[in-house]
């Protein structure tokens, strides 16, 4: 099957860091199961360094390699440097996604994102700028 | 690694036996069967031949098949054909909401043309009530266009029910037989009906070429003008080979049916239907238990989507289909699955298997054992597990 790179399906076939993390410093939820697409994104945060990372996404190819690419990126990055990360980054690491996917499963940044919201809304450390500047496109 | 191919309602492998029969009616008896000479007369008599064995599949006379491009022309012919040449009489057409594009997209056009449409709904088995159809007519009623079988999910629509209708009603009936020439036994003339369309490529003919069964007397005009091939029904020059070869399928097909294909074929469905519905939870047959086509499972599998189940079953050499969103080519599933009922995310999550002849019980024997396995892999990954509302609850 061509219909994603072989980087997409080794992610597909083998997704790093899946499942829960109980106690999770930040979640952030993105998609619609109406839409057949929902992503959830756990991070541990220890001395503003994402510690680690996990997922739990439904749907596609697409939506579960760009979430299992984004754990990986996201690992030992600063909260500033992983805000950086966007979808079109993700997409990218993964040698590109067809172009249907782009915009309908290629959602794993901002789920990120959401999860950093969240533990900054939790430690009260809520940026709005930030919130600003990732409202990409 | 062995491939399993269960996509048979998409299209089926070109039977060897049709491919050597086509062979010589490329280079070698290669003549226009409208010309006068020899090389057109051996064209012709092989159409002709090739005629009599698809109108004998269905028990139609050979007059009343036109040759097509296929099962989408055929149904835009019947269709348009029909509401052109009888617009004078009424502009109401009445289908159903599960009818395959080539139908349901040929109504949206004849709407922008002004003719009124029904698209009557169907039950939870997708099932439509001729009752409710005979509720619909009206006195600008022309035409009835209603499914054989339908083609994701497999459900045997009430054909004769709503013949006897219709021809108590003086409505012409038209069905798209796409899913189930060559699978099932077909008479016309005992379901009753005006018109059946079907394609060659279906029932393990070539690519390309299809048929229009055209009762005789039926007030229809041509969807394609030019010359005057198949009797000034369907102009253009015959695609030989592809007739050839769809006759020559008409006949096989027919000799598979005498010997009883359809029921082992139907023994692997129900135990694919067994199998799945014993080892995988949370999952829901689509489609009718009985009234149901002999290769076709449908299944939907709840908190996993549609493409990630094709994906993993590629990886192990099984090529299957899907309903969901990323296979239908929109963000929507499929609106077959909608129409009989089934929310946006489970609809997301089906599984469609399509057996046809070269199936066997070990290939059966091989998907039960793969599959649990992938739906287990991939609702490890996914949020809802058990926290989603069942079908059953709602």
């Amino acid at each position: 099957m061509t219909l994603y790179s072989e980087k997409v399906m080794e992610h597909f076939r083998n997704p790093h860091n899946v499942g829960k993390i109980e106690e999770a410093d930040g979640v952030g939820e993105v998609g619609n199961p109406v839409c057949g697409d929902i992503m959830k994104i756990y991070i541990k945060v220890k001395d503003g360094i994402i510690d680690d990372c996990k997922f739990e996404t439904f749907g596609c190819g697409a939506a579960i390699a760009t979430s299992s690419m984004v754990t990986e990126m996201v690992k030992g990055k600063t909260i500033e440097e992983a805000l950086k990360i966007t979808n079109q980054a993700v997409a990218e690491a993964l040698g590109g996604l067809p172009p249907i996917k782009m915009h309908c499963s290629n959602l794993a940044a901002d789920g990120l994102l959401k999860a950093i919201e969240d533990y900054q809304q939790k430690t009260g450390k809520i940026k709005k700028e930030s919130k600003k500047k990732k409202e990409r496109k | 690694m062995q491939r399993i191919y269960l996509d048979h309602a998409a299209t089926t492998a070109t039977d060897p036996m049709v491919v050597k029969e086509m062979e010589i009616y490329f280079s070698q008896k290669y003549g226009n069967p409208n010309s006068i000479h020899s090389f057109g007369q051996e064209t012709r008599q092989a159409i002709e031949e090739a005629r009599k064995k698809v109108a004998h599949l269905i028990g139609a006379e050979p007059s009343e098949i036109i040759f097509t491009s296929g099962g989408t022309e055929a149904d835009n012919h019947a269709i348009k054909g029909v509401a052109w040449a009888n617009q004078k009489k009424g502009k109401h057409i009445i289908t159903s909401q599960i009818e395959h594009h080539a139908v349901l997209h040929s109504c949206r056009f004849l709407e922008k043309q002004g003719f009124k449409v029904t698209y009557l709904p169907v039950d939870k088995y997708g099932l439509i009530d001729p009752e409710e159809l005979e509720k619909t007519i009206n006195d600008q009623t022309i035409l009835i266009t209603i499914m054989h079988a339908n083609n994701e999910i497999g459900t045997i629509e009430p054909i004769k029910e709503i013949s006897e209708i219709a021809r108590r009603r003086g409505i012409y009936f038209h069905i798209d037989a796409v899913q189930t020439v060559g699978h099932i036994p077909i008479k016309v003339k005992e379901l009753g009906v005006d018109m059946l369309s079907m394609s060659g490529h279906k029932f393990y003919g070539p690519k390309g070429v299809g048929a229009l069964y055209l009762k005789k007397g039926v007030k229809i005009f041509p969807l394609i003008d030019g010359g005057g091939q198949e009797k000034n029904r369907r102009a253009s020059t015959e695609n030989v080979p592809g007739i050839i070869g769809m006759g020559k399928a008409a006949e096989l097909a027919e000799e598979r049916l005498k010997q009883g294909e359809e029921d082992r074929i139907a023994i692997m469905r129900d135990k694919l239907i067994k199998g799945i519905s014993e080892r995988v939870e949370n999952v829901h047959l689509n489609g009718h238990p009985t009234k149901r086509l002999p290769g076709n499972v449908n299944f939907c599998f709840e908190f996993v989507e549609g493409e990630s189940i094709l994906l993993n079953l590629d990886m192990e050499g099984i090529a299957a289909s899907s309903g969901s969103a990323c296979t239908s080519g929109s963000l929507e599933p499929s609106y077959v699955l909608l129409a009989i009922g089934l929310p946006h995310e489970i609809a997301h999550g089906s599984l469609r298997l399509s057996l046809g002849k070269e199936n066997t019980e070990d290939e059966v024997d091989y998907v039960l054992e793969v599959l649990p396995q992938i739906i287990k892999k991939l609702r490890e990954l996914s949020p809802f597990k058990g926290n989603w509302k069942g079908l059953e609850s709602r």
